[in-house]
């Protein structure tokens, strides 16, 4: 069927809502609350568009096409519909820009500046209200709010959190948790999805880059800075760079320009991640133990756990995530080889991940004192340091990442993706049980960015049954069928941001579904080119096993790679 | 406390999202207030987060998250209470009392409600003690209302 948009035909499927039509013919139609796959909310108003032999302006999110419809999309009225929404928004808006974690990078300041607002031209009372820093993870700042309900929506609808909702009403309507207390001791799991829909500056991650440079200029201090896998393919966005371009070597060189005293590859212990957890699958499997066996290295998923399913708390993998396992080798291993005192390290990792931060400080994640990790920054504080230190990833030169913790395998770097975890698993959990290398590396039905992907594989005679798992309201579906016997796994990866870390809440912020395409495009990329695509056969791996932590499992590694959970008590 | 509430709860079998507000009102009316503990248990009664409970909660005037105090004043925010002049009169309350409506002083002597028409706006402005009436209630009154209420508190009437 045809509509009719600013005097143009343009095709609209029966059924759909007009901004898709419009989005879909690429007629540009500002919104502020709209969530692309969701229920529209018409919250917003922003955009209204005329339509003819209508009497009033119509929200095209939340208005079926009809045949033959004629839209304007522009028009003076709806224009000035759209400038009044805006202004009426930033009469109670702090409207501080230039202090604002989001300068440059705020659809309210976008449209302020698109629909030529100029003056200030209402004037109202400004919202009193308290930041919440309660969280290591996620700073709310209601002030900045402008009530658009995406935090609320992504929280409930694509995590199965809830933490927040509307509180209140007219005047006095904010978000906020049960009770207005801290998001530290809500049902809050730190993801920061919030952060990524947030079309303000309302939402942010806490800031750790005090820390870091602090540490950075401390002469005492050994500084050193491990990225994770899906990093070098998303930090080049913010320096204009093509999504999905992979630029290990010159953020590489970055990080050392910044003054890190060692550039560490967080994929080297993904691989480290693999080889214990492929041996629990194995141990688990031989030995009866609890099964499904659920990986570990999602920390907004051990705590969804914890809090929401306490009963499967013995079926999570017991392998710290990657960032904390090379942080516990860094404070061990490698301080004795170069004759540190572990005190004097100061660790940091880069992570595309908020509640990465939260995992640093829990208590089980360190020994003696002595935390693995000092200080976990996002993607967008990396940039963000980048720039502050005046200098521009386009400018650099690739620089190789720093031995013994730089080799790693192509499947550590898969954990950037949903479904990676799971392949690198598979690839050394074959060799591991049949002693034989994997005829086809790649696991083609655990690809991909669907929300729950299954596959069977055949190892030595056994049929495994494998899942791998984005987004946490995919995880609850499939732990509720678990629980009700209707599914049958043995080994299921979960990762809490829907595509996995790619789209983590730590990453820039902004990004297009084509953007996240691009992201797991390079990673599996880079696999295809690998000449190293298996964990146990990273020659730095088998070094590390050789000469200090013996075998997979082993003592050593249940002292340092190993830790344990517990049922959390938060307001749900 | 967990009994009263299982005692409500048992009163709505099979109840939804639908039964929330019922609920609600039965907790607050036998506990005097939503505490966070009833707010978790009803949560987990109705399958509902406690942020979604306490947005519901939150909408509507008539909820309260504290404990009532000894004396409890509903200051009538009614039409006529309202052209006599009771948005001065809740200000002087709130001054005084130093809280907001809704809140309950610390030594939990007072707590403040702010509710629609009362029914008596002949009486205008009008407010309610434990049910007490007293009419034509100017700012200047205040103290003195609250001054007899803690005198009458000291002496045990």
């Amino acid at each position: 069927m045809y509509i009719e948009a600013n005097g143009r035909q343009i095709e609209a499927k029966p059924g759909e809502m007009v901004l898709d039509a419009l989005n879909r013919a690429g007629v540009k139609v500002p919104t502020l609350c709209h969530m692309a796959g969701l229920f529209p909310s018409g919250a917003c108003r922003m955009c209204v568009v005329e339509i003819e032999g209508m009497n009033g302006l119509v929200p095209s999110c939340a208005f079926p096409v009809q045949e033959g419809m004629k839209i304007k999309t522009h028009s003076p009225r709806a224009i000035r519909a759209r400038k009044t929404i805006v202004e009426l928004l930033l009469s109670d808006h702090p409207d501080d820009c230039l202090y604002c974690v989001r300068n440059k990078n705020c659809q309210l300041q976008d449209l302020s500046e698109e629909l030529g607002v100029r003056q200030r031209r209402y004037t109202g009372a400004k919202s009193e209200c308290n930041i919440d820093t309660s969280s290591p993870s996620i700073v709310r700042d209601p002030a900045k709010c402008i009530l658009c309900g995406k935090c609320v929506r992504v929280c409930e609808e694509i995590q199965g959190v809830s933490a927040i909702d509307f509180a209140k009403r007219g005047s006095k309507a904010h978000i906020a948790t049960a009770f207005d207390m801290g998001l530290n001791v809500s049902s809050c799991i730190n993801c920061g999805q919030c952060i990524m829909v947030c079309p303000t500056g309302a939402l942010r991650e806490t800031s750790n880059i005090k820390e870091v440079m602090d540490a950075i200029h401390d002469p005492n201090k050994f500084v050193v800075v491990q990225h994770a896998p899906s990093i070098s393919v998303t930090v080049g966005e913010e320096f204009g760079l093509k999504p999905g371009t992979d630029s290990v070597g010159i953020m590489t060189a970055a990080l050392r320009r910044l003054g890190f005293d060692r550039v560490f590859d967080t994929s080297f212990s993904a691989d480290l991640t693999i080889m214990e957890e492929a041996a629990e699958l194995v141990h688990r499997i031989k030995n009866d133990g609890v099964l499904p066996m659920f990986t570990s290295c999602s920390p907004g998923w051990i705590k969804f756990v914890e809090q929401f399913y306490p009963e499967f708390i013995p079926n999570l993998s017991t392998c710290k995530s990657p960032q904390e396992m090379l942080g516990a080798i860094v404070k061990s291993y490698f301080a004795e080889r170069e004759g540190f005192d572990p005190k004097q390290i100061f660790s940091v990792s880069i992570m595309p991940c908020t509640a990465k931060k939260f995992e640093a400080e829990r208590p089980e994640m360190g020994r003696h004192g002595i935390a693995d990790l000092d200080a976990v920054l996002t993607t967008r504080e990396l940039a963000r340091i980048i720039k502050m230190r005046g200098l521009d990833l386009n400018d650099m030169q690739p620089q190789p990442t720093d031995t013994p913790f730089g080799e790693r395998s192509s499947a550590g770097k898969l954990f950037g993706v949903s479904g990676g975890v799971m392949e690198a698993a598979i690839r050394t959990a074959h060799y591991m049980i049949t002693g034989d290398e994997m005829d086809e590396m790649q696991v083609k039905d655990l690809r991909g960015l669907n929300g729950i992907k299954e596959s069977t594989i055949k190892v030595a005679g056994i049929e495994l049954n494998v899942a791998a798992v984005s987004g946490l309201g995919n995880a609850r579906q499939m732990l509720d069928d678990i629980r009700a016997g209707k599914k049958q796994i043995h080994f299921m990866e979960v990762m809490t941001c829907p595509g996995g870390c790619i789209a983590g809440g730590g990453q820039p912020v902004g990004a297009r579904l084509d953007a996240i395409k691009a992201r797991m495009k390079s990673l599996y990329e880079i696999d295809r080119d690998s000449l190293l695509v298996t964990s146990y056969n990273n020659k730095y791996i088998k070094k590390l096993y050789d000469e200090f932590l013996e075998k997979p499992l082993g003592h050593r590694s249940h002292e340092l790679l190993h830790t344990h959970y517990a049922q959390r008590d938060v307001l749900m | 406390m967990n009994e009263t509430i299982e005692t409500i709860l048992s009163k709505y079998p099979n109840a939804k999202r639908d039964a929330l507000i019922p609920i609600l009102q039965d907790v607050q009316e036998v506990e005097g207030h939503l505490s966070v503990e009833a707010v978790a248990h009803i949560g987990k009664y109705l399958n509902l987060p406690a942020s979604k409970i306490y947005g519901v909660a939150t909408f509507y005037n008539q909820f309260r998250f504290e404990t009532l105090g000894k004396y409890h004043i509903q200051i009538c925010r009614g039409t006529a209470c309202h052209v006599k002049g009771s948005a001065k009169l809740l200000d002087a309350f709130k001054r005084e009392l130093k809280i907001e409506a809704g809140r309950t002083t610390r030594d939990g002597m007072f707590s403040l409600e702010v509710v629609a028409c009362i029914g008596a706006c002949g009486l205008a402005p009008v407010i309610s003690v434990n049910g007490e009436v007293h009419a034509g209630v100017v700012p200047d009154k205040v103290k003195s209302i609250l001054k007899m209420y803690r005198e009458k508190d000291a002496n045990n009437e």
